[in-house]
Protein backbone atom coordinates (compact mmCIF):
# COMPACT_ATOMS: atom_id res chain seq x y z
CA UNK A 1 0.00 0.00 0.00
CA UNK A 2 2.52 2.43 0.75
CA UNK A 3 4.72 1.83 -2.86
CA UNK A 4 0.81 3.08 -4.12
CA UNK A 5 0.84 6.03 -1.74
CA UNK A 6 4.76 6.84 -2.72
CA UNK A 7 3.78 6.66 -6.60
CA UNK A 8 0.46 8.79 -5.96
CA UNK A 9 2.84 11.55 -4.22
CA UNK A 10 5.59 11.22 -6.64
CA UNK A 11 4.09 11.46 -10.03
CA UNK A 12 5.66 14.36 -11.05
CA UNK A 13 9.03 13.51 -10.04
CA UNK A 14 8.53 10.07 -11.50
CA UNK A 15 7.62 11.61 -15.01
CA UNK A 16 11.03 13.95 -14.80
CA UNK A 17 13.29 10.48 -14.01
CA UNK A 18 10.70 8.46 -16.67
CA UNK A 19 11.84 11.23 -19.05
CA UNK A 20 15.47 11.27 -18.24
CA UNK A 21 15.78 8.01 -18.78
CA UNK A 22 14.22 7.19 -22.09
CA UNK A 23 16.57 10.18 -23.37
CA UNK A 24 19.36 8.58 -22.05
CA UNK A 25 18.67 5.23 -23.89
CA UNK A 26 16.53 6.89 -26.61
CA UNK A 27 19.99 8.86 -27.70
CA UNK A 28 22.54 5.94 -27.29
CA UNK A 29 20.14 3.72 -28.97
CA UNK A 30 20.58 6.08 -32.10
CA UNK A 31 24.01 6.24 -31.83
CA UNK A 32 24.42 2.43 -31.62
CA UNK A 33 21.96 2.18 -34.52
CA UNK A 34 24.49 4.77 -36.62
CA UNK A 35 27.16 2.96 -35.95
CA UNK A 36 25.98 -0.75 -35.30
CA UNK A 37 24.55 -1.24 -39.24
CA UNK A 38 26.88 0.00 -40.87
CA UNK A 39 29.27 -2.10 -39.27
CA UNK A 40 27.44 -5.07 -39.62
CA UNK A 41 26.98 -3.98 -43.12
CA UNK A 42 30.61 -3.84 -43.26
CA UNK A 43 31.67 -7.16 -42.05
CA UNK A 44 29.20 -8.97 -44.62
CA UNK A 45 32.28 -8.54 -46.99
CA UNK A 46 34.46 -10.51 -45.48
CA UNK A 47 34.83 -13.38 -43.12
CA UNK A 48 37.24 -13.02 -41.23
CA UNK A 49 36.91 -9.69 -40.46
CA UNK A 50 33.13 -10.83 -39.14
CA UNK A 51 34.32 -13.01 -37.21
CA UNK A 52 36.77 -10.91 -35.31
CA UNK A 53 34.20 -7.97 -34.75
CA UNK A 54 31.71 -10.12 -33.37
CA UNK A 55 34.13 -11.59 -30.84
CA UNK A 56 34.84 -8.84 -29.64
CA UNK A 57 31.53 -6.90 -29.03
CA UNK A 58 30.54 -10.26 -27.48
CA UNK A 59 33.45 -9.70 -25.08
CA UNK A 60 32.71 -6.49 -24.35
CA UNK A 61 28.91 -7.56 -23.27
CA UNK A 62 30.80 -9.65 -20.71
CA UNK A 63 31.79 -6.62 -18.70
CA UNK A 64 29.83 -5.94 -15.90
CA UNK A 65 28.42 -2.47 -16.25
CA UNK A 66 29.32 -1.23 -12.82
CA UNK A 67 33.01 -1.99 -13.94
CA UNK A 68 32.68 -0.48 -17.22
CA UNK A 69 31.29 2.57 -16.18
CA UNK A 70 34.38 2.60 -13.16
CA UNK A 71 36.58 2.20 -16.51
CA UNK A 72 35.64 4.98 -18.23
CA UNK A 73 35.80 7.76 -15.21
CA UNK A 74 39.69 7.86 -15.41
CA UNK A 75 39.28 8.12 -19.19
CA UNK A 76 36.83 10.73 -19.12
CA UNK A 77 38.02 12.71 -16.48
CA UNK A 78 41.01 13.94 -19.02
CA UNK A 79 38.30 16.23 -20.71
CA UNK A 80 36.25 17.09 -17.05
CA UNK A 81 33.62 14.59 -18.19
CA UNK A 82 34.07 11.61 -15.99
CA UNK A 83 30.78 11.35 -14.56
CA UNK A 84 27.27 12.47 -15.80
CA UNK A 85 25.85 11.73 -18.46
CA UNK A 86 28.51 11.51 -21.54
CA UNK A 87 30.22 8.05 -19.74
CA UNK A 88 26.83 6.80 -19.28
CA UNK A 89 25.57 7.12 -23.16
CA UNK A 90 29.38 6.03 -24.73
CA UNK A 91 28.45 2.69 -21.85
CA UNK A 92 25.06 2.47 -23.36
CA UNK A 93 26.05 2.70 -27.20
CA UNK A 94 29.12 -0.22 -25.80
CA UNK A 95 26.83 -2.57 -24.97
CA UNK A 96 23.75 -2.25 -27.75
CA UNK A 97 26.78 -2.83 -30.19
CA UNK A 98 26.82 -6.47 -30.04
CA UNK A 99 22.75 -6.89 -30.70
CA UNK A 100 22.66 -4.37 -33.43
CA UNK A 101 25.88 -5.82 -35.47
CA UNK A 102 24.83 -9.39 -35.11
CA UNK A 103 21.37 -9.13 -36.79
CA UNK A 104 22.05 -6.90 -39.09
CA UNK A 105 24.94 -9.41 -40.16
CA UNK A 106 23.22 -12.51 -39.97
CA UNK A 107 19.96 -10.84 -41.39
CA UNK A 108 22.59 -10.02 -44.19
CA UNK A 109 24.00 -12.81 -44.86
CA UNK A 110 20.64 -15.07 -44.79
CA UNK A 111 19.36 -12.67 -47.73
CA UNK A 112 19.01 -15.38 -50.52
CA UNK A 113 22.24 -15.50 -52.42
CA UNK A 114 20.23 -15.54 -55.93
CA UNK A 115 18.58 -12.13 -54.74
CA UNK A 116 21.90 -10.89 -54.31
CA UNK A 117 23.10 -12.32 -58.13
CA UNK A 118 19.68 -11.02 -59.41
CA UNK A 119 20.13 -7.80 -58.18
CA UNK A 120 24.16 -7.51 -59.31
CA UNK A 121 23.08 -9.21 -62.94
CA UNK A 122 20.36 -6.16 -63.51
CA UNK A 123 22.89 -3.51 -63.03
CA UNK A 124 22.52 -2.26 -59.48
CA UNK A 125 25.55 -1.03 -57.37
CA UNK A 126 26.58 -2.31 -54.21
CA UNK A 127 24.40 0.98 -52.59
CA UNK A 128 21.46 -0.04 -54.54
CA UNK A 129 21.59 -3.64 -53.65
CA UNK A 130 21.80 -2.44 -50.17
CA UNK A 131 18.85 0.13 -50.16
CA UNK A 132 16.37 -2.11 -53.01
CA UNK A 133 16.84 -5.47 -51.62
CA UNK A 134 18.80 -6.55 -48.69
CA UNK A 135 18.17 -3.56 -45.96
CA UNK A 136 14.77 -4.46 -46.82
CA UNK A 137 14.67 -7.42 -46.47
CA UNK A 138 16.90 -7.43 -43.35
CA UNK A 139 14.90 -4.87 -41.54
CA UNK A 140 12.48 -7.36 -39.12
CA UNK A 141 15.67 -8.71 -37.75
CA UNK A 142 17.55 -5.56 -37.00
CA UNK A 143 14.38 -3.77 -35.73
CA UNK A 144 14.49 -7.70 -33.23
CA UNK A 145 18.27 -6.42 -32.94
CA UNK A 146 17.02 -2.77 -31.46
CA UNK A 147 14.72 -4.24 -29.49
CA UNK A 148 17.33 -6.38 -27.59
CA UNK A 149 19.74 -3.68 -27.31
CA UNK A 150 16.65 -1.65 -26.15
CA UNK A 151 15.72 -3.57 -23.35
CA UNK A 152 18.92 -4.40 -22.52
CA UNK A 153 19.97 -0.71 -22.37
CA UNK A 154 16.71 0.43 -20.04
CA UNK A 155 17.95 -2.28 -17.08
CA UNK A 156 21.59 -0.98 -18.03
CA UNK A 157 21.16 2.96 -17.77
CA UNK A 158 19.15 2.00 -14.10
CA UNK A 159 22.77 1.58 -12.89
CA UNK A 160 23.85 4.47 -14.71
CA UNK A 161 22.56 6.40 -11.56
CA UNK A 162 25.77 5.62 -9.77
CA UNK A 163 28.06 7.86 -12.08
CA UNK A 164 25.04 10.55 -11.99
CA UNK A 165 23.02 10.33 -15.09
CA UNK A 166 20.16 10.78 -13.48
CA UNK A 167 17.08 8.17 -14.52
CA UNK A 168 14.82 6.20 -12.64
CA UNK A 169 17.42 4.29 -11.24
CA UNK A 170 18.00 7.22 -8.53
CA UNK A 171 14.77 5.19 -6.75
CA UNK A 172 16.46 1.80 -7.02
CA UNK A 173 20.01 3.24 -5.32
CA UNK A 174 17.57 6.08 -2.89
CA UNK A 175 15.74 2.87 -2.12
CA UNK A 176 18.73 0.65 -1.43
CA UNK A 177 21.13 3.62 0.46
CA UNK A 178 18.21 4.73 3.08
CA UNK A 179 16.41 1.27 3.28
CA UNK A 180 13.05 2.49 1.74
CA UNK A 181 10.97 -0.67 0.09
CA UNK A 182 9.06 1.90 -1.25
CA UNK A 183 11.40 4.30 -3.63
CA UNK A 184 13.01 0.72 -4.47
CA UNK A 185 9.81 -0.98 -6.12
CA UNK A 186 8.95 2.22 -7.61
CA UNK A 187 12.42 2.41 -9.44
CA UNK A 188 11.49 -1.27 -10.48
CA UNK A 189 8.33 -1.50 -11.52
CA UNK A 190 8.99 2.19 -13.32
CA UNK A 191 12.17 0.66 -15.24
CA UNK A 192 9.95 -3.02 -16.43
CA UNK A 193 6.73 -0.91 -17.63
CA UNK A 194 9.16 1.25 -19.86
CA UNK A 195 11.21 -1.99 -21.16
CA UNK A 196 7.76 -3.49 -21.64
CA UNK A 197 6.25 -0.59 -23.75
CA UNK A 198 9.61 0.14 -25.33
CA UNK A 199 9.49 -3.21 -26.85
CA UNK A 200 6.10 -3.61 -27.93
CA UNK A 201 6.67 -0.01 -29.25
CA UNK A 202 9.17 -1.53 -31.53
CA UNK A 203 7.30 -4.62 -32.43
CA UNK A 204 4.62 -2.58 -33.56
CA UNK A 205 7.15 -0.38 -36.30
CA UNK A 206 8.83 -3.31 -37.27
CA UNK A 207 5.32 -4.52 -38.58
CA UNK A 208 4.72 -1.10 -39.83
CA UNK A 209 8.48 -1.03 -42.02
CA UNK A 210 7.74 -4.75 -43.00
CA UNK A 211 6.87 -4.94 -46.21
CA UNK A 212 3.13 -6.87 -46.59
CA UNK A 213 5.65 -9.55 -49.37
CA UNK A 214 7.97 -10.00 -46.27
CA UNK A 215 5.63 -11.16 -43.61
CA UNK A 216 4.58 -14.49 -42.84
CA UNK A 217 0.83 -14.28 -42.22
CA UNK A 218 -0.91 -10.74 -43.98
CA UNK B 1 25.88 -9.67 -82.55
CA UNK B 2 27.36 -11.57 -79.70
CA UNK B 3 31.09 -12.70 -80.30
CA UNK B 4 33.15 -14.56 -78.33
CA UNK B 5 36.59 -14.90 -78.59
CA UNK B 6 38.99 -17.40 -77.35
CA UNK B 7 37.08 -16.68 -73.86
CA UNK B 8 38.69 -19.10 -71.23
CA UNK B 9 37.99 -19.26 -67.37
CA UNK B 10 40.28 -20.94 -64.93
CA UNK B 11 38.95 -21.14 -61.38
CA UNK B 12 42.70 -22.22 -59.63
CA UNK B 13 43.12 -25.81 -61.36
CA UNK B 14 39.51 -25.98 -62.92
CA UNK B 15 39.48 -24.78 -66.51
CA UNK B 16 35.49 -24.18 -66.51
CA UNK B 17 35.47 -22.40 -70.15
CA UNK B 18 38.48 -23.34 -72.44
CA UNK B 19 39.08 -21.00 -75.56
CA UNK B 20 35.41 -21.03 -76.99
CA UNK B 21 35.04 -18.72 -79.68
CA UNK B 22 31.49 -18.29 -81.30
CA UNK B 23 29.30 -16.03 -83.16
CA UNK B 24 25.44 -15.03 -81.76
CA UNK B 25 23.70 -13.38 -84.60
CA UNK B 26 21.54 -10.68 -83.49
CA UNK B 27 17.88 -12.16 -83.19
CA UNK B 28 19.12 -15.49 -82.46
CA UNK B 29 18.60 -17.74 -79.93
CA UNK B 30 21.51 -19.53 -79.05
CA UNK B 31 20.89 -22.10 -76.26
CA UNK B 32 24.31 -23.07 -74.83
CA UNK B 33 23.48 -27.56 -73.95
CA UNK B 34 25.63 -29.70 -72.33
CA UNK B 35 26.52 -31.87 -69.32
CA UNK B 36 26.44 -30.62 -65.97
CA UNK B 37 29.52 -28.54 -64.86
CA UNK B 38 30.57 -28.28 -68.49
CA UNK B 39 31.13 -24.41 -68.27
CA UNK B 40 27.71 -23.19 -69.49
CA UNK B 41 26.89 -20.67 -66.54
CA UNK B 42 30.23 -19.31 -66.20
CA UNK B 43 30.28 -18.80 -70.03
CA UNK B 44 26.74 -16.75 -69.74
CA UNK B 45 28.12 -15.23 -66.85
CA UNK B 46 31.07 -13.54 -68.52
CA UNK B 47 28.61 -11.73 -71.09
CA UNK B 48 27.43 -9.46 -68.27
CA UNK B 49 30.48 -9.59 -66.39
CA UNK B 50 29.45 -11.18 -63.20
CA UNK B 51 32.68 -13.24 -63.68
CA UNK B 52 35.97 -11.99 -65.53
CA UNK B 53 37.16 -13.87 -67.93
CA UNK B 54 40.86 -15.37 -66.98
CA UNK B 55 41.85 -14.64 -70.56
CA UNK B 56 39.56 -13.66 -74.41
CA UNK B 57 37.63 -11.19 -75.36
CA UNK B 58 33.67 -10.94 -75.46
CA UNK B 59 32.05 -8.59 -77.99
CA UNK B 60 28.49 -6.97 -78.37
CA UNK B 61 27.80 -5.15 -81.70
CA UNK B 62 31.72 -5.16 -82.02
CA UNK B 63 32.08 -3.14 -78.94
CA UNK B 64 34.85 -5.21 -75.97
CA UNK B 65 32.66 -5.43 -73.16
CA UNK B 66 35.59 -5.16 -71.01
CA UNK B 67 35.95 -1.54 -71.84
CA UNK B 68 32.23 -0.79 -70.85
CA UNK B 69 31.26 0.26 -67.45
CA UNK B 70 29.99 -3.28 -65.67
CA UNK B 71 26.88 -1.80 -64.35
CA UNK B 72 25.61 0.20 -67.61
CA UNK B 73 26.24 -3.45 -69.33
CA UNK B 74 24.09 -5.17 -67.03
CA UNK B 75 21.42 -2.43 -67.54
CA UNK B 76 21.80 -2.99 -71.41
CA UNK B 77 21.46 -7.27 -70.76
CA UNK B 78 18.28 -8.65 -69.60
CA UNK B 79 19.07 -11.57 -67.16
CA UNK B 80 17.10 -13.84 -66.05
CA UNK B 81 18.34 -17.39 -63.30
CA UNK B 82 16.58 -20.57 -62.43
CA UNK B 83 15.85 -19.23 -58.95
CA UNK B 84 13.77 -16.72 -60.36
CA UNK B 85 15.09 -14.38 -58.04
CA UNK B 86 11.62 -11.85 -57.75
CA UNK B 87 11.98 -9.23 -55.12
CA UNK B 88 9.88 -10.77 -52.10
CA UNK B 89 9.79 -7.06 -50.36
CA UNK B 90 8.51 -5.67 -54.00
CA UNK B 91 5.12 -5.53 -55.70
CA UNK B 92 5.38 -7.48 -59.31
CA UNK B 93 5.21 -3.99 -60.18
CA UNK B 94 8.11 -2.54 -58.75
CA UNK B 95 9.92 -5.79 -59.40
CA UNK B 96 9.19 -5.52 -63.31
CA UNK B 97 10.16 -1.96 -63.43
CA UNK B 98 13.52 -2.52 -61.24
CA UNK B 99 15.69 -1.76 -64.38
CA UNK B 100 13.84 1.33 -66.06
CA UNK B 101 13.54 2.73 -62.25
CA UNK B 102 17.66 2.31 -62.22
CA UNK B 103 17.81 4.23 -65.85
CA UNK B 104 15.66 7.14 -64.36
CA UNK B 105 12.57 6.30 -66.75
CA UNK B 106 9.58 8.28 -66.27
CA UNK B 107 7.52 6.20 -63.59
CA UNK B 108 4.23 6.51 -65.64
CA UNK B 109 6.12 5.00 -68.51
CA UNK B 110 7.85 2.19 -66.95
CA UNK B 111 4.48 1.28 -64.90
CA UNK B 112 2.39 1.10 -68.28
CA UNK B 113 4.91 -0.88 -70.20
CA UNK B 114 4.70 -3.43 -66.79
CA UNK B 115 1.24 -3.89 -67.35
CA UNK B 116 1.85 -4.63 -71.05
CA UNK B 117 4.75 -7.05 -70.79
CA UNK B 118 2.33 -8.98 -68.22
CA UNK B 119 -0.53 -9.26 -70.57
CA UNK B 120 1.91 -10.80 -73.45
CA UNK B 121 2.84 -13.68 -71.13
CA UNK B 122 -1.09 -13.77 -70.11
CA UNK B 123 -1.42 -12.44 -66.88
CA UNK B 124 -4.03 -9.72 -65.78
CA UNK B 125 -2.70 -6.64 -64.76
CA UNK B 126 -5.18 -5.72 -63.03
CA UNK B 127 -5.19 -8.77 -60.91
CA UNK B 128 -0.83 -8.90 -60.86
CA UNK B 129 0.54 -5.52 -60.42
CA UNK B 130 0.06 -5.22 -57.15
CA UNK B 131 1.07 -8.82 -55.65
CA UNK B 132 3.49 -9.65 -53.87
CA UNK B 133 5.89 -12.33 -55.70
CA UNK B 134 5.17 -15.29 -52.68
CA UNK B 135 1.67 -14.30 -53.96
CA UNK B 136 1.97 -16.03 -57.08
CA UNK B 137 2.94 -19.37 -58.16
CA UNK B 138 6.43 -21.06 -59.53
CA UNK B 139 5.13 -20.62 -62.91
CA UNK B 140 3.54 -17.22 -62.61
CA UNK B 141 6.82 -16.11 -60.87
CA UNK B 142 8.60 -17.66 -63.56
CA UNK B 143 6.70 -15.50 -66.34
CA UNK B 144 7.44 -12.31 -64.41
CA UNK B 145 10.97 -13.21 -63.69
CA UNK B 146 10.88 -13.41 -67.54
CA UNK B 147 9.19 -9.83 -68.34
CA UNK B 148 11.14 -8.32 -65.69
CA UNK B 149 14.26 -9.12 -67.98
CA UNK B 150 12.43 -7.35 -70.63
CA UNK B 151 11.05 -4.17 -69.11
CA UNK B 152 14.13 -1.77 -70.10
CA UNK B 153 14.08 -3.00 -73.85
CA UNK B 154 17.53 -4.85 -73.84
CA UNK B 155 18.78 -6.28 -76.88
CA UNK B 156 20.40 -8.71 -75.23
CA UNK B 157 18.39 -11.53 -73.30
CA UNK B 158 20.86 -14.01 -70.90
CA UNK B 159 18.81 -16.77 -69.51
CA UNK B 160 20.27 -19.70 -67.45
CA UNK B 161 17.82 -22.75 -67.14
CA UNK B 162 14.91 -20.24 -66.67
CA UNK B 163 12.28 -22.77 -66.69
CA UNK B 164 14.21 -25.80 -64.98
CA UNK B 165 12.41 -25.41 -61.77
CA UNK B 166 9.13 -25.77 -63.38
CA UNK B 167 6.69 -28.76 -63.79
CA UNK B 168 7.05 -30.41 -67.43
CA UNK B 169 3.17 -29.39 -68.85
CA UNK B 170 3.84 -25.80 -67.48
CA UNK B 171 6.94 -25.44 -69.04
CA UNK B 172 5.93 -26.59 -72.39
CA UNK B 173 3.32 -23.22 -71.88
CA UNK B 174 5.95 -20.99 -70.85
CA UNK B 175 8.43 -22.12 -73.82
CA UNK B 176 6.04 -21.67 -76.60
CA UNK B 177 4.96 -17.86 -74.43
CA UNK B 178 8.34 -17.30 -74.62
CA UNK B 179 8.89 -18.10 -78.63
CA UNK B 180 5.58 -15.88 -79.21
CA UNK B 181 6.98 -13.40 -77.36
CA UNK B 182 10.76 -13.75 -79.37
CA UNK B 183 8.99 -14.12 -82.69
CA UNK B 184 7.57 -10.37 -81.73
CA UNK B 185 10.50 -8.58 -80.11
CA UNK B 186 13.18 -10.36 -81.86
CA UNK B 187 16.19 -10.08 -79.16
CA UNK B 188 19.41 -11.88 -78.91
CA UNK B 189 19.52 -14.70 -76.27
CA UNK B 190 21.59 -16.49 -74.78
CA UNK B 191 19.95 -19.32 -72.85
CA UNK B 192 21.56 -22.24 -70.69
CA UNK B 193 20.09 -25.53 -70.38
CA UNK B 194 20.56 -28.72 -70.14
CA UNK B 195 17.54 -30.37 -72.14
CA UNK B 196 17.92 -31.50 -75.63
CA UNK B 197 13.87 -31.16 -76.23
CA UNK B 198 13.74 -27.91 -74.73
CA UNK B 199 17.00 -26.48 -77.10
CA UNK B 200 15.85 -28.12 -80.47
CA UNK B 201 12.10 -26.27 -79.24
CA UNK B 202 13.37 -22.77 -78.82
CA UNK B 203 17.56 -22.64 -80.36
CA UNK B 204 18.04 -21.12 -83.75
CA UNK B 205 21.41 -22.21 -82.83
CA UNK B 206 22.77 -24.79 -80.21
CA UNK B 207 26.20 -24.64 -78.85
CA UNK B 208 27.41 -28.12 -77.51
CA UNK B 209 30.20 -28.13 -74.45
CA UNK B 210 32.44 -30.56 -73.00
CA UNK B 211 34.88 -29.78 -70.30
CA UNK B 212 34.73 -26.26 -70.57
CA UNK B 213 35.05 -26.67 -74.69
CA UNK B 214 32.74 -25.65 -77.65
CA UNK B 215 32.43 -29.31 -79.39
CA UNK B 216 30.06 -28.30 -81.75
CA UNK B 217 28.18 -24.94 -82.51
CA UNK B 218 25.15 -25.09 -85.28
CA UNK B 219 21.72 -24.96 -86.38
CA UNK B 220 20.05 -27.16 -84.49
CA UNK B 221 18.84 -29.27 -87.48
CA UNK B 222 22.29 -29.75 -88.42
CA UNK B 223 23.41 -30.78 -85.06
CA UNK B 224 20.85 -33.45 -84.84
CA UNK B 225 21.52 -34.60 -88.19
CA UNK B 226 25.45 -34.74 -88.06
CA UNK B 227 26.58 -34.72 -84.84
CA UNK B 228 30.45 -34.27 -84.92
CA UNK B 229 30.96 -36.88 -82.60
CA UNK B 230 29.77 -40.00 -80.49
CA UNK B 231 29.91 -37.23 -77.19
CA UNK B 232 27.42 -35.10 -79.41
CA UNK B 233 25.41 -38.00 -80.80
CA UNK B 234 24.92 -39.63 -77.21
CA UNK B 235 23.97 -36.43 -75.82
CA UNK B 236 21.48 -35.48 -78.46
CA UNK B 237 20.21 -38.89 -77.84
CA UNK B 238 19.40 -42.23 -79.93
CA UNK B 239 15.76 -40.73 -80.96
CA UNK B 240 17.54 -37.55 -82.80
CA UNK B 241 16.12 -38.40 -85.97
CA UNK B 242 12.65 -38.51 -84.25
CA UNK B 243 13.54 -34.92 -82.48
CA UNK B 244 14.29 -33.61 -85.85
CA UNK B 245 10.67 -33.88 -86.65
CA UNK B 246 9.51 -30.94 -84.76
CA UNK B 247 11.80 -28.57 -86.40
CA UNK B 248 10.12 -29.15 -89.97
CA UNK B 249 6.81 -27.72 -91.04
CA UNK B 250 4.32 -29.48 -92.38
CA UNK B 251 4.70 -26.54 -94.88
CA UNK B 252 7.97 -27.12 -95.73
CA UNK B 253 7.27 -31.25 -96.53
CA UNK B 254 3.91 -31.40 -98.00
CA UNK B 255 3.38 -31.85 -101.85
CA UNK B 256 1.55 -28.62 -102.66
CA UNK B 257 -0.86 -27.71 -105.21
CA UNK B 258 -2.70 -31.23 -105.27
CA UNK B 259 -5.00 -32.24 -107.59
CA UNK B 260 -8.95 -32.64 -105.95
CA UNK B 261 -12.42 -33.37 -107.29
CA UNK B 262 -15.46 -31.13 -106.40
CA UNK B 263 -18.60 -33.29 -105.40
CA UNK B 264 -20.12 -33.18 -108.98
CA UNK B 265 -17.27 -34.57 -110.92
CA UNK B 266 -18.39 -37.92 -112.45
CA UNK B 267 -16.31 -41.16 -111.22
CA UNK B 268 -14.59 -41.12 -114.39
CA UNK B 269 -13.04 -37.92 -113.95
CA UNK B 270 -11.65 -39.04 -110.06
CA UNK B 271 -9.94 -41.89 -111.41
CA UNK B 272 -8.06 -40.21 -114.66
CA UNK B 273 -6.89 -37.65 -112.18
CA UNK B 274 -5.23 -40.25 -110.08
CA UNK B 275 -4.09 -41.94 -112.45
CA UNK B 276 -2.71 -39.21 -114.38
CA UNK B 277 -0.94 -38.35 -111.34
CA UNK B 278 0.40 -42.19 -110.40
CA UNK B 279 -1.98 -41.64 -107.17
CA UNK B 280 -4.36 -43.95 -105.38
CA UNK B 281 -6.38 -41.93 -103.59
CA UNK B 282 -7.48 -38.21 -104.40
CA UNK B 283 -9.10 -35.90 -101.82
CA UNK B 284 -12.84 -33.66 -102.70
CA UNK B 285 -13.05 -30.23 -101.77
CA UNK B 286 -15.74 -28.33 -101.22
CA UNK B 287 -17.26 -25.23 -103.62
CA UNK B 288 -14.28 -22.75 -102.27
CA UNK B 289 -11.78 -25.53 -101.34
CA UNK B 290 -12.14 -26.88 -98.00
CA UNK B 291 -10.94 -30.42 -97.86
CA UNK B 292 -14.48 -32.84 -96.92
CA UNK B 293 -13.35 -36.02 -97.71
CA UNK B 294 -11.50 -38.19 -100.20
CA UNK B 295 -12.21 -41.27 -102.44
CA UNK B 296 -9.83 -44.53 -102.88
CA UNK B 297 -9.26 -45.60 -106.66
CA UNK B 298 -9.96 -49.41 -105.79
CA UNK B 299 -12.99 -48.72 -104.52
CA UNK B 300 -14.85 -47.06 -107.82
CA UNK B 301 -12.47 -48.38 -110.35
CA UNK B 302 -15.38 -49.10 -113.14
CA UNK B 303 -17.98 -47.89 -111.21
CA UNK B 304 -20.14 -45.21 -112.25
CA UNK B 305 -21.99 -41.57 -110.90
CA UNK B 306 -20.38 -38.49 -108.94
CA UNK B 307 -18.10 -38.36 -107.03
CA UNK B 308 -20.23 -36.95 -103.95
CA UNK B 309 -22.31 -40.22 -103.58
CA UNK B 310 -18.79 -42.29 -102.88
CA UNK B 311 -16.88 -40.12 -100.94
CA UNK B 312 -15.61 -41.17 -97.64
CA UNK B 313 -14.36 -39.31 -94.73
CA UNK B 314 -10.57 -38.38 -94.31
CA UNK B 315 -9.52 -39.97 -91.52
CA UNK B 316 -7.15 -37.46 -90.31
CA UNK B 317 -6.23 -33.30 -91.75
CA UNK B 318 -3.59 -31.87 -90.15
CA UNK B 319 -2.64 -28.18 -89.87
CA UNK B 320 -0.02 -26.56 -92.51
CA UNK B 321 1.85 -24.80 -89.33
CA UNK B 322 2.20 -28.33 -87.32
CA UNK B 323 5.09 -29.53 -87.08
CA UNK B 324 6.20 -32.92 -88.73
CA UNK B 325 6.05 -34.74 -85.25
CA UNK B 326 2.65 -33.79 -84.85
CA UNK B 327 2.12 -35.03 -88.62
CA UNK B 328 3.64 -38.78 -87.87
CA UNK B 329 1.85 -39.33 -84.66
CA UNK B 330 -1.33 -38.10 -86.51
CA UNK B 331 -0.46 -41.26 -89.22
CA UNK B 332 0.28 -43.75 -86.29
CA UNK B 333 -2.55 -42.85 -84.46
CA UNK B 334 -5.04 -43.35 -87.66
CA UNK B 335 -3.27 -45.90 -89.60
CA UNK B 336 -2.44 -44.20 -92.61
CA UNK B 337 0.41 -43.33 -94.71
CA UNK B 338 -0.93 -39.87 -95.83
CA UNK B 339 -3.01 -37.17 -94.19
CA UNK B 340 -4.17 -34.42 -96.20
CA UNK B 341 -2.84 -30.64 -95.19
CA UNK B 342 -5.22 -27.84 -94.55
CA UNK B 343 -4.75 -24.20 -93.16
CA UNK B 344 -6.37 -22.49 -90.80
CA UNK B 345 -9.94 -21.79 -92.20
CA UNK B 346 -9.79 -25.66 -93.44
CA UNK B 347 -8.72 -24.97 -97.42
CA UNK B 348 -6.69 -28.03 -99.22
CA UNK B 349 -3.19 -27.20 -99.16
CA UNK B 350 -1.34 -30.40 -99.71
CA UNK B 351 -0.46 -34.08 -98.44
CA UNK B 352 2.27 -35.20 -96.54
CA UNK B 353 3.28 -39.18 -96.78
CA UNK B 354 4.99 -41.07 -94.61
CA UNK B 355 7.20 -42.11 -97.96
CA UNK B 356 7.89 -38.25 -98.67
CA UNK B 357 8.86 -37.24 -94.80
CA UNK B 358 11.57 -40.19 -94.79
CA UNK B 359 12.86 -38.82 -97.83
CA UNK B 360 12.92 -35.57 -96.84
CA UNK B 361 14.91 -36.81 -93.51
CA UNK B 362 17.30 -39.14 -95.59
CA UNK B 363 18.50 -36.48 -97.91
CA UNK B 364 20.19 -34.20 -95.14
CA UNK B 365 21.80 -37.64 -93.97
CA UNK B 366 23.12 -38.12 -97.35
CA UNK B 367 24.22 -34.60 -98.13
N1 LIG C 1 33.09 -19.86 -58.31
C1 LIG C 1 33.66 -21.03 -58.68
N2 LIG C 1 34.78 -21.47 -58.06
C2 LIG C 1 35.37 -22.62 -58.41
N3 LIG C 1 34.91 -23.44 -59.38
C3 LIG C 1 33.81 -23.07 -60.05
C4 LIG C 1 33.12 -21.86 -59.74
N4 LIG C 1 32.06 -21.75 -60.54
C5 LIG C 1 32.06 -22.83 -61.34
N5 LIG C 1 33.12 -23.63 -61.04
C6 LIG C 1 33.45 -24.89 -61.72
O1 LIG C 1 33.51 -24.64 -63.09
C7 LIG C 1 32.92 -25.70 -63.82
C8 LIG C 1 31.81 -25.18 -64.70
O2 LIG C 1 30.76 -24.68 -63.90
P1 LIG C 1 29.41 -24.10 -64.48
O3 LIG C 1 28.62 -23.58 -63.34
O4 LIG C 1 29.72 -23.15 -65.58
O5 LIG C 1 28.74 -25.39 -65.08
P2 LIG C 1 27.33 -25.56 -65.80
O6 LIG C 1 27.61 -26.05 -67.16
O7 LIG C 1 26.53 -24.34 -65.68
O8 LIG C 1 26.68 -26.74 -64.97
P3 LIG C 1 25.17 -26.98 -64.48
O9 LIG C 1 24.44 -27.56 -65.62
O10 LIG C 1 25.32 -27.95 -63.36
O11 LIG C 1 24.63 -25.66 -64.03
C9 LIG C 1 32.46 -26.72 -62.80
O12 LIG C 1 33.46 -27.72 -62.72
C10 LIG C 1 32.38 -25.92 -61.54
O13 LIG C 1 32.65 -26.76 -60.44
MG1 LIG D 1 24.71 -23.80 -64.60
Amino acid sequence: MGTFQFIGENLPLIWTRTLEHIWLVGISIVIAICTGVPIGILITRSRALADRVLYVAAAVMTIPSIALFGLLIPVLSKIGQGIGFLPAVIALVIYAQLPIIRNTYTAIMNVDPSLREAAVGMGMTFLQRLRHVELPIALPVIINGVRNAVVLNIAVAAIATYIGAGGLGTFISRGISQTDPRQLLTGAIAVSVLAIVADFSLLALRRYLTSPGLRTNP
Amino acid sequence: MIRLDRLTKAFGSVTAVDGVTMDVPSGAVCVLLGPSGCGKTTTMKMINRLITPTSGKIFIDGRDTSTLDAVTLRRSIGYVIQQIGLFPNKTIEDNICVVPDLLGWDRKKSRKRAAELLELVNLDPSVFLRRYPKELSGGQQQRVGVVRALAADPPVLLMDEPFGAIDPINREVIQDEFMKLQAELKKTVVFVSHDIDEAVKMASHIAIFRDGKLIQFDKPDHILANPIDNFVADFVGGDRTLKRLRLVKVADAMQVAPVSVVAGDSLETAVARMEANNHTTIVMVGPRGRARGFLHLNDIRGKGGVVGDHVETLPGLINVNDDLRNAVSAMFSHGVTWLACVDDEGFYKGYVTQRGISQLLGASYRE
